[in-house]
């Protein structure tokens, strides 16, 4: 029993992580219908600098914890939302009247830049960071196994939630988030409108990778091992949890997240941590096969 | 055709290129700027500004002489009837232009600058030929988006590996059994996947070829896990094995039989005509499939799905022959790779490899068998002319698909339009559903 709740706690963590990154997914699909191959290394460069950002307040002589960690998550966010709208700048506004797969080529090759240029920047060795902060609470003491919750833990849950509910207002209340929705809906239609649509695309780059930029520190903060590789897996989970949730379903993106992050979870300590990977594609594929749309998505009619 | 100067006001000139210089310097300042080393089992950082610096200032010039320049370029009707003239002068000649190609890596080997690096190469990029002329049919002529053509590749080699190894047959039984074994993944795989939409069957075949790594990774009894297998044995010409043996009376090895002074190249050259073998089998399959009622039915699917199962076609089946078709080419393509290198590992049959065979098939012009020629040759040759970049190569060639698509977004040779068309291309999607 607590070591079910222990990997709970340890799921559940895992998969907010993957649902901030998912969502970057599943705003640019529901607004251009493009995979954004990109924004895992987006996420990977966010733990990048938020590495850079911890050092530097540490030089600082900043030892306020919350404090610093204002200050890093702050400019983490700025620096890899410039990230977010170069890419799209760059990789995917030239090519809006292209083919459907040119965007996507253009992706794969913009995420093997990005890679590579942080490779090279940073080198290709694996960062560690010392533990920021440290401790935790031990909720339930079951014979002889504490079910403890540590403070980064807390964080992650505390700010993801923080994060989802501003999330939720920007999208249902904000004049950028009605004319993202009339994007979603119609792209062609919201331009007649009067509505700036490469100006609201590059906003949705922005914001998700803002989200990233939080996914990427809370990854540095949690395990405290970073390296140019992660960018890649972390990248195809969230898609895979934007698509579980259903594809252009914000609410779908957080669920596909946790349900993620639990499976991979008590796959790892239930069965073996090897095939963790499959575990997540077989769902994929098993979602996909029986619910194409996803758990919360709308069904799509295939018109002729 | 003229070419209209429109004069820019040199104010809004300067402030545009401020603008990238600033956003450069946002972009860079992190992660160039700063570099964390470790030091001590601590984190240290080292500063970089005259990089960034250098970079800032090279943005803005760019910028300057890109914003400049293009007040000269024509405007784009201009600049798409120079490529549509360009297009129309690529086709009349595109056959002499192949038979030349095809004349050339024929007598390649043989060339006076001929070296065995430059038929390694060639034989590198022949693979990738092959590759990209299975993967043709998948994407190309069925419209079907495999982002794991590499699972295919790799199971071909890992049987072919395998067979020889285990059982000890000779690479021309094993040859066709990978390429089967591939095929029956191929058909095992996208038989509950192929009525997904594109983008969906995108992801899903992504994550088989992952599956497919991971699964090499860690079956550690039969794959070898990450250290692969080695001392694959080599192809035979024929049963006579290229090998220095000097039996006085009995023929026992190439040179032999052949009267030849023995040399390590002889190898070489076999597997090059090997390969070249092979791919050319691939095209002419895929140009013969292409006339028959199966290749038309992959390409009315590709446009229309829907109209094409009004007409009675059985989307399912003719999917899956192209998957399956396209899946036992990559898995002949696997097993020529492992015979030539005698060594396989899961390292060899990464994402990467996935996305650079698809981009190859993209960049070339989907369906285009000449373009995926072309696109291979940019691909795989450009990196090797960039050896001495060595570590940046990987930077440009990311760099360089995001351009030529930017450039091109049909591929460098556009695919063959159809013969008729009834209504307009689908103005937002690009493509028809």
């Amino acid at each position: 029993m607590g070591y079910f709740l222990q990997q709970l706690i340890n799921g559940v963590t895992l998969g907010m992580i993957y649902g901030l990154v998912a969502i970057g997914y599943t705003m640019v699909y529901g607004i251009l219908g493009m995979i954004n191959f990109a924004h895992g290394e987006i996420y990977m460069i966010g733990a990048f600098i938020s590495i850079l950002g911890f050092i530097l307040v540490g030089l600082a002589g900043i030892t306020a914890v919350p404090l610093a960690l204002i200050i890093v998550l702050t400019a983490t966010m700025i620096f890899t939302a410039a990230y977010g709208w170069s890419v799209e700048r760059v990789a995917y506004r030239p090519l809006r009247q292209a083919p459907r797969l040119a965007p996507l080529i253009s992706a794969i090759g913009m995420s093997i830049f990005l890679q590579n240029y942080v490779q090279l920047s940073q080198g290709a060795q694996v960062k560690t960071l010392p533990p920021f902060i440290e401790g935790g609470v031990v909720l339930l003491r079951d014979a002889d196994f504490a079910v403890r919750i540590s403070y980064v833990q807390l964080l992650i849950w505390l700010l993801t939630l923080v994060l989802m509910a501003g999330f939720a207002w920007i999208i249902g209340r904000t004049a950028l988030g009605r004319a993202q929705r009339a994007c979603a809906e119609d792209r062609v239609m919201a331009s007649l409108v009067g509505i700036n649509v490469d100006r609201t695309i590059s906003l949705t780059f922005v914001l998700g990778a803002a989200l990233a930029a939080v996914a990427g520190t809370m990854v540095t903060l949690y395990y405290g091992v970073v390296d140019f590789f992660i960018g890649f897996l972390a990248g195809i989970k969230a898609f895979t949890a934007a698509v579980l949730g259903g594809i252009g379903s914000l609410p779908g993106a957080m669920l596909g997240g946790l349900i993620l992050g639990l499976v991979e979870a008590f796959w790892s300590a239930y069965f073996t941590t090897e095939y963790k990977d499959v575990a997540a594609f077989t769902i994929l594929v098993l979602v996909l096969i029986f619910r194409p749309t996803g758990l919360l998505g709308r069904p799509e009619v295939e018109k002729v | 055709m003229s070419f209209s100067h429109r004069p820019i006001n040199p104010a809004d000139l300067f402030k545009d290129a401020a603008l990238a210089a600033l956003m450069a310097l946002i972009l860079a300042l992190p992660l160039i700027g700063f570099r964390s080393v470790a030091e001590g089992g601590q984190l240290a950082l080292t500063t970089r500004f005259d990089w960034v610096g250098i970079g800032v200032a090279g943005v803005f010039l760019g910028r300057l002489v890109l914003v400049y320049a293009s007040s000269f370029w024509p405007p784009s009707g201009a600049n798409f009837a120079l490529a549509e003239a360009v297009r129309e002068g690529m086709s009349r000649y595109v056959m002499a232009l192949a038979g030349m190609g095809l004349l050339l890596a024929l007598l390649l080997p043989f060339l006076p600058f001929s070296s065995r690096y430059v038929i390694d190469v060639a034989t590198g990029l022949l693979i990738y030929i092959m590759l990209g002329w299975g993967l043709n049919i998948v994407v190309g002529l069925a419209g079907l988006l495999d982002l794991g053509y590499v699972a295919f590749y790799a199971m071909g080699a890992y049987s072919y590996a395998l067979l020889a190894l285990q059982f000890d047959l000779s690479f021309w039984i094993c040859l066709p059994l990978a390429g089967l074994f591939a095929g029956l993944l191929g058909i095992v795989l996208g038989f509950p996947v192929l009525r997904l939409r594109g983008d969906y069957l995108a992801i899903v075949t992504l994550g088989f070829g992952e599956i497919i790594r991971i699964i090499l990774l860690n079956w550690y009894e039969i794959t070898g896990g990450p250290d692969g297998l080695s001392g694959i044995p080599r192809p035979s010409f024929f049963g006579l094995p290229f090998k220095p043996t000097t039996g006085e009376h009995e023929i026992s090895a190439f040179h032999q039989a052949f009267g030849l002074e023995f040399s390590g190249l002889h190898r070489v050259i076999f597997l090059y005509y090997l390969i070249l073998c092979l791919a050319l089998i691939t095209n002419f399959f895929t140009l013969r499939l292409r006339k028959l009622p199966l290749g038309r039915a992959w390409e009315a699917l590709r446009e229309d799905e829907i109209a094409s199962r009004s007409l009675g076609i059985n989307p399912r089946n003719t999917k899956l022959t192209a998957f399956g078709i396209g899946a036992t080419f990559g898995g002949l393509a696997g097993a020529f790779f492992a015979t030539r290198q005698g060594f396989i590992s899961p390292e060899s049959f990464t994402f990467v490899e996935s996305a650079t065979i698809l981009a190859i098939v993209v960049l070339g012009g989907m369906g285009s068998q000449i373009g995926v020629v072309v696109a291979a040759a940019l691909l795989i040759l450009l990196p090797e002319f960039g050896r001495e970049l060595e570590e940046f190569r990987m930077l440009v060639f990311g760099a360089a698909m995001v351009l030529i698509m930017a450039w091109r977004p049909r591929g460098l040779l556009a695919n063959r339009e159809p013969t008729l068309r009834l209504h307009r291309r689908d103005r937002r999607g690009g493509e028809p559903r």
